[in-house]
């Protein structure tokens, strides 16, 4: 916030093809964030973040370290609290529309060493839809193996989870979010520290789910393949520094105002964009 | 789901046994001379122990094995309820990572003892002695220092440890200056309430069974049926959350199932000791299974057995009182599994680091023999071949004791033939296993450098053979890969970087 | 009332002896008790508070049976017996660590199980002793746990003890206090710098297990555990600076103290009152000095500086007001600006009462009522009678705010002129509050300082002390 240009908003500068955030959005988008802002005590984390994602796309969070990728997520979950700003789900606050919503969270949240098998695991997915009290049955479980199918670990639904690897763990991750078929898939840095076949194993299922027409957003770390895997960018730095189309947003300039100094990160994505030239 | 199902077996056996002992219990008091005359009089330990002094020794087990006595049936039953109710919640605590916080509970249920008592003097005097009264005050007073601790972590930059210690002992301090004053109050002899402390398992009654097993019915049946929403808070809060389970809920929900076993465990071990069935027999049930099911009737079965175990051995040796020796034996159990469980026991993983020690060292000696042999211009396809004991100590950094040894050994298996005192003939049996460590060897090398990022739990490398780890496809791509290296040795590939003794060799 | 007041007024020598022996007792545990606090060890206070009871009973019963065996004469016993109960109870400590320790590792057991074991095992076994030979030797498990401040403070061997206690402990913080630091900061750090962080650990473990000790027959080895933590915490409430907290530590430990001794004497007969009872009874002053320990911290989570209740509600308070106050400049201003151009056409839209509905910084009332009671104190604006005014100084405030305003929609309509003008608006309303100066002139520079904003308005020039600047 040093400089002015850090708080530029939402729009590519370049055009205004993108409809503006508005109230009155025609359609009903999947996802309407709207000024939302987030602090953890007294510090915000995020500043009247405005973004908007079309229906069927496939977005990428990108910002440095600390820049509130994964609160921008919990926000939209509702899982920190919002100082200010609304969430929209399909026109709806997120509470009504939770059935909806597919929340992959960081692998390392979690206690891999916990007693349960990968069966067990994604069928957590189900929970929601089984309700209070009733047990998980055997059609629940059916569709559990069916999710750990599509995701090619059917044959370690039996295996506990600290046998499995991170890429595997991962998979487990998006299987228990891809069982509850939601229409809007929330995930937080899904392609961290996983191998490279994973990593194709898991953008085969991105794309995959974009064709069928849903909607997720992504955090990713990973600069050099985002205009590769993502058709919409969100650069994040505490606030929207741009989002949009991937082609439009994804340029050096922009990259600049989203990482500040950072020259090492911004000299490998500069190179990814052929992009020659001093940088400042 | 059969945990379920197992869960509310436990509860309706309970359920049953309330009812239908219900009659026979209360006859059973006027049968037995020695019992307790009433649920009503406290009977101190004291007299009992004199009472269970008197017959001796063998007659003692005889009657603790038959369950003759109507005292010990009570007894156990009771100390083997708090066991079952102790594991299953202990359980979900553990993987809480909160195992502590069961200690709070207790502690905080001290002042709460202590003033249902005093309110329940003043309201209706000579009530106050009431185990039910008591009980709630119990109960209550946990759940508010669980509430206390929250806002702790809420309102402070304190961490949960020190929140935990702070309501701890500030509430056990509150419930040591009430129980002062109820000792001098004209109507409160508190002989009585001083068994909650350090428990009275040998003074259980018919009554106090009675309440003892409502609560853990009660805690049993809400663990049954909460427990797929239990085992999704325990593994992963967050996403509990983001699917709209109340986070907060569920905590306190298991705060009150705590509570109950705190209740449950107050008069048999007290409650300075009643934190231990949560804690211990859920940690000795973890290392026999990853399953959680499995694991929390193996907690319950753990909890109960030591419950019956401690009491049996109180009741055989009166001195020794109940409560201690339940956490003992509890201790023994745990023990036990730490050190024999077959897959996270203390002892199967030493064994299994030891194997696996052993292995690698066989298996260096094996390649190298096999890259001299290779290097060395020799014909490996032939039957026999001799290596040089000097090339093989140049080779690698072993001393030649451990050299000697390692030779020795695989003399044993008949690997190795000693032809003279400076070199070791490879029999055709060695030959065939140095080659297939070399192969595999070299196939994990290439598997390690086409895909550098793998995961940790795959890469065993020193499996047996890396087709139990890795796909058979795999396998072939890699020994393709290989084979383009030197297409002559199809059937053990050549290393993919250059072997350093490839240079020493002369 | 009145007869509970006569019982201070029986204040006696003991009862000064008992708050100098238990304050001495609380201190000493205190000192210690700030690094476990800072190492995130506070439950291992709780863990070696349970287990030293073994050491306590161990020793006991060695000593007992030495005396009984004729090896110990009567008149060395009680003497031998304090020393091997410190060694019983260092050793028990340091066992506790170690134990716990071992069983983390060993089993993969989650490092707060682990501890749980370990100390409810050694506690069992210590009350087992206890209870198995407490006839035989006079080893009341209830003055073990509760402490018995008020008979053992007749003789002035506690005093001594704990004094001492206190003074090595003093000594020890004194002398180690950066390597201590360091440890509970750093422990990784701490260990490459030559400060080995298992020495550390194992060595507090055993200090905090020595002091348990000396203190246990004052309060009591379970409430020991509320003087090893809560004056720390306390402490750590009040301030940041560690130096500060140890000793904010002792002069809490030492006030809860004297204030349990107190509450013991005065409040049972009030609670005896109020429940009709006889007046004549007294509470545990050990019991008592944990529940002090307990409310001083209550009080300190309400008052602390930089965290408490109070600090949050009053740091609230000033920023509506602050907010508040800028609002009324503000709008003073532009009430200004109307006037003096007549046709005013937007600036009735601009005005801060036209705020949206949703403005989470909307001011109310009394802070508008407060902000300009504020103002005119100091001397920004004045009261006139057609209503509140600014003077020559308030209008340089409200000129730099007004400037802020204009030209961050200036800059808004620049870069995002497809956002519905009532967003910017309440962005610039919002961002006015909290745009720096510096931020404010790159803004115009970056603008190319313009003349008029977006409505067609004069964006005022920077007041006369930037303008010297620029």
């Amino acid at each position: 916030m040093k400089s002015p240009v850090h708080l530029e908003q939402q729009q590519p500068s370049a055009s205004g093809e993108q409809a503006p955030v508005e109230l009155a959005a025609d359609g009903i988008q999947p996802l309407v964030v709207e000024d939302l802002t987030v602090a953890y005590h007294r510090k915000p984390v995020l500043w009247e973040v405005d973004y908007v994602a079309p229906t069927g796309s496939l977005a990428a969070i990108v910002g440095p370290n600390g820049a509130g990728k994964s609160t921008l997520l919990k926000g939209i979950l509702e899982l920190v609290p919002r100082i200010s700003g609304r969430v929209q789900v399909f026109g709806e606050p997120y509470r009504q529309q939770r059935d909806r919503v597919g929340y992959v969270p960081q692998r390392e949240t979690v206690d891999w060493d916990f007693p349960v098998n990968a069966l067990d695991v994604v069928a957590m997915g189900l929970y929601r839809e089984i309700g209070w009290l009733r047990p998980v049955t055997r059609k629940y479980r059916q569709r559990a193996l069916e999710a750990l199918d599509r995701v090619g670990m059917a044959d370690f639904a039996g295996r506990q989870i600290s046998q499995l690897s991170g890429g595997q763990q991962q998979r487990v991750f998006l299987a228990r979010a891809l069982v509850q078929d939601a229409d809007l898939y929330l995930m937080d840095e899904p392609l961290a520290s996983v191998d490279a076949s994973t990593e194709q194993a898991i953008v085969e299922i991105l794309h995959q789910l974009r064709e069928d027409g849903k909607t997720a957003l992504v955090v990713h770390h990973d600069l050099p393949t985002v205009d590769d895997y993502f058709d919409q960018v969100v650069l994040l730095n505490m606030r929207v520094v741009a989002a949009g189309p991937t082609a439009e947003v994804f340029t050096t300039d922009n990259l600049r105002k989203t990482y500040g100094g950072k020259l090492a990160l911004l000299d490998e994505a500069g190179q990814r964009l052929r992009l020659t030239g001093d940088e400042r | 789901m059969s945990v379920r199902r197992a869960l509310l077996g436990f509860a309706l056996a309970i359920g049953v046994a309330l009812a239908g002992t219900n009659f026979p219990l209360a006859a059973g008091e006027h049968h037995t001379p020695g019992s307790p005359p009433s649920a009503k009089s406290s009977a101190t330990v004291a007299d009992l122990s004199d009472r269970a002094r008197s017959p001796d020794w063998t007659t003692r087990l005889v009657n603790l094995l038959t369950l003759r006595d109507y005292n010990t049936r009570i007894v156990l039953a009771g100390t083997a309820l708090l066991g079952v109710a102790g594991g299953v919640v202990g359980t979900f605590m553990l993987l809480r990572k909160r195992a502590l916080v069961g200690d709070v509970v207790s502690h905080a249920a001290l002042p709460g003892i202590a003033i249902a008592f005093l309110l329940a003097e003043a309201l209706a005097p000579g009530e106050g002695r009431r185990l039910e009264v008591l009980l709630l005050g119990a109960l209550v007073a946990g759940l508010v220092g669980v509430g206390c601790v929250l806002l702790i972590r809420r309102f402070t930059r304190l961490k949960e440890d020190a929140a935990l210690a702070i309501v701890l002992s500030v509430f056990f301090g509150l419930g040591i200056s009430l129980f002062t004053i109820v000792q001098d109050m004209p109507s409160g002899n508190v002989a009585g309430l001083q068994g909650f402390i350090y428990g009275k398992a040998a003074a259980l009654t018919a009554l106090d069974v009675k309440v003892i097993s409502i609560c853990a019915l009660a805690a049993l049946v809400l663990a049954a049926a909460l427990f797929k929403e239990l085992s999704l808070l325990c593994f992963d809060e967050g996403y509990a959350a983001a699917q709209g389970w109340s986070v907060v809920g569920l905590d306190l929900l298991l705060m009150g199932l705590v509570a109950f076993v705190t209740v449950i465990g107050i008069e048999s071990v007290g409650l300075l000791l009643v934190v231990a069935m949560l804690i211990v027999p859920a940690a000795a049930a973890r290392f026999w299974t990853d399953h959680l099911p499995a694991m929390t009737l193996l907690a319950a079965l753990l909890g109960g057995a030591s419950g019956l175990l401690g009491a049996g051995v109180s009741a055989l040796a009166p001195r020794l009182a109940a409560g201690p020796v339940i956490v003992l034996a509890a201790a023994v159990l745990f023990g036990i599994s730490m050190f024999f469980s077959p897959h996270r026991g203390v002892l199967a993983r030493v064994r299994e680091r030891r194997r696996l020690t052993r292995r690698i060292k066989r298996q260096h000696l094996l390649r190298t023999c096999y890259e001299l042999l290779e290097s060395g211009g020799e014909s490996i396809t032939a039957d026999e071949a001799t290596v040089s004991l000097a090339a093989l100590e140049a080779d690698r950094d072993w001393s030649r004791q451990q050299l000697q040894r390692e030779i020795a050994k695989a003399q044993r298996d008949g690997l190795f033939r000693r032809t003279s005192t400076d070199c070791i003939c490879v029999t055709p049996r060695g030959l065939d296993e140095a080659r297939r460590v070399a192969r595999n060897h070299r196939l994990w090398e290439l598997y390690l450098i086409e895909h550098a990022d793998v995961a940790p739990a795959r890469v065993d490398r020193y499996a047996d053979l890396i087709e139990h780890v890795l796909e058979p496809e795999v396998v072939a791509l890699l020994e393709q890969q290989l084979a383009g290296h030197d297409p002559h040795l199809q059937e053990v590939p050549a290393s993919p970087h250059k072997i350093a003794s490839t240079a020493a060799t002369p | 009332m009145p007869n509970w007041f006569p019982s201070l007024a029986d204040w006696s020598w003991l009862d000064t002896r008992i708050v100098i022996t238990a304050g001495l007792a609380a201190m000493a545990c205190a000192l210690p008790g700030n690094f476990l606090l800072l190492r995130r060890q506070s439950m291992m206070g709780d863990a070696l508070s349970h287990a030293v009871l073994l050491g306590i009973a161990v020793a006991f019963l060695t000593a007992h049976g030495l005396q009984a065996a004729g090896i110990l004469s009567h008149d060395s016993y009680d003497a031998t017996r304090h020393a091997v109960m410190f060694v019983g109870a260092v050793v028990v400590g340091v066992l506790t660590a170690v134990l716990s320790e071992t069983v983390r590792k060993l089993g993969n057991v989650e490092a707060s199980a682990a501890l749980g074991v370990v100390f409810l095992v050694l506690f069992a076994l210590g009350l087992l002793l206890i209870r198995l030979y407490a006839d035989r030797v006079h080893l009341d498990p209830d003055c073990v746990l509760y402490g018995t401040v008020e008979t053992a403070a007749v003789d002035g061997r506690l005093i001594r003890v704990n004094g001492a206690m206190l003074a090595v402990n003093l000594l020890l913080v004194g002398l180690l206090f950066k390597e201590l630091r360091l440890a509970a900061f750093d422990p990784g750090l701490a260990t490459t710098l030559g400060v080995n962080a298992g020495v550390m650990h194992y060595g507090l473990m055993a200090v905090t297990a020595a002091t348990l000790v000396a203190a246990f027959e004052t309060v009591g080895s379970i409430l020991v555990i509320a003087m090893l933590i809560v004056p720390p915490a306390t402490a750590y409430l009040l301030t940041q600076r560690l130096w500060l907290m140890v000793a904010l530590s002792l002069v809490v430990a030492a006030a809860s103290a004297l204030l349990g001794h107190v509450a013991a004497i005065v409040l049972p007969p009030l609670v005896a009152g109020l429940l009709g009872w006889d007046s004549n009874v007294g509470a545990s002053s050990a019991g008592m000095m944990a529940v002090a320990a307990g409310a001083l911290f209550v009080v300190a989570v309400i008052v602390s500086p930089q965290q408490g209740l109070v600090m949050r509600v009053l740091r609230r308070a000033g920023l509506r007001v602050r907010i508040a106050e800028e609002d009324l400049l503000a709008w003073l201003y532009r009430a200004a600006e109307t006037l003096r151009a007549q046709p005013a056409t937007q600036s009735a839209a601009d005005a801060p009462d036209t705020a949206p509905p949703n403005d989470p910084l909307r001011p109310g009332w009394l802070w508008q009522q407060l902000a300009l009671r504020r103002l005119v104190r100091r001397g920004q604006v004045q009261r006139t009678e057609s209503g509140p005014q600014l003077t020559p100084s308030g209008h340089q405030a409200a000129q730099d705010l007004v400037r802020t305003h204009r030209l961050w929609e200036s800059y808004l309509q620049r870069h995002f002129g497809d956002l519905p003008g009532e967003r910017q608006h309440r962005s610039a309303h919002q961002m006015e509050h909290y745009i720096s100066p510096e931020m404010r002139e790159e803004l115009a520079a970056e603008l190319d300082r313009p003349r008029h904003d977006p409505h067609g308005q004069e964006i005022p020039p920077p007041a006369e002390q930037d303008s010297e600047s620029l």
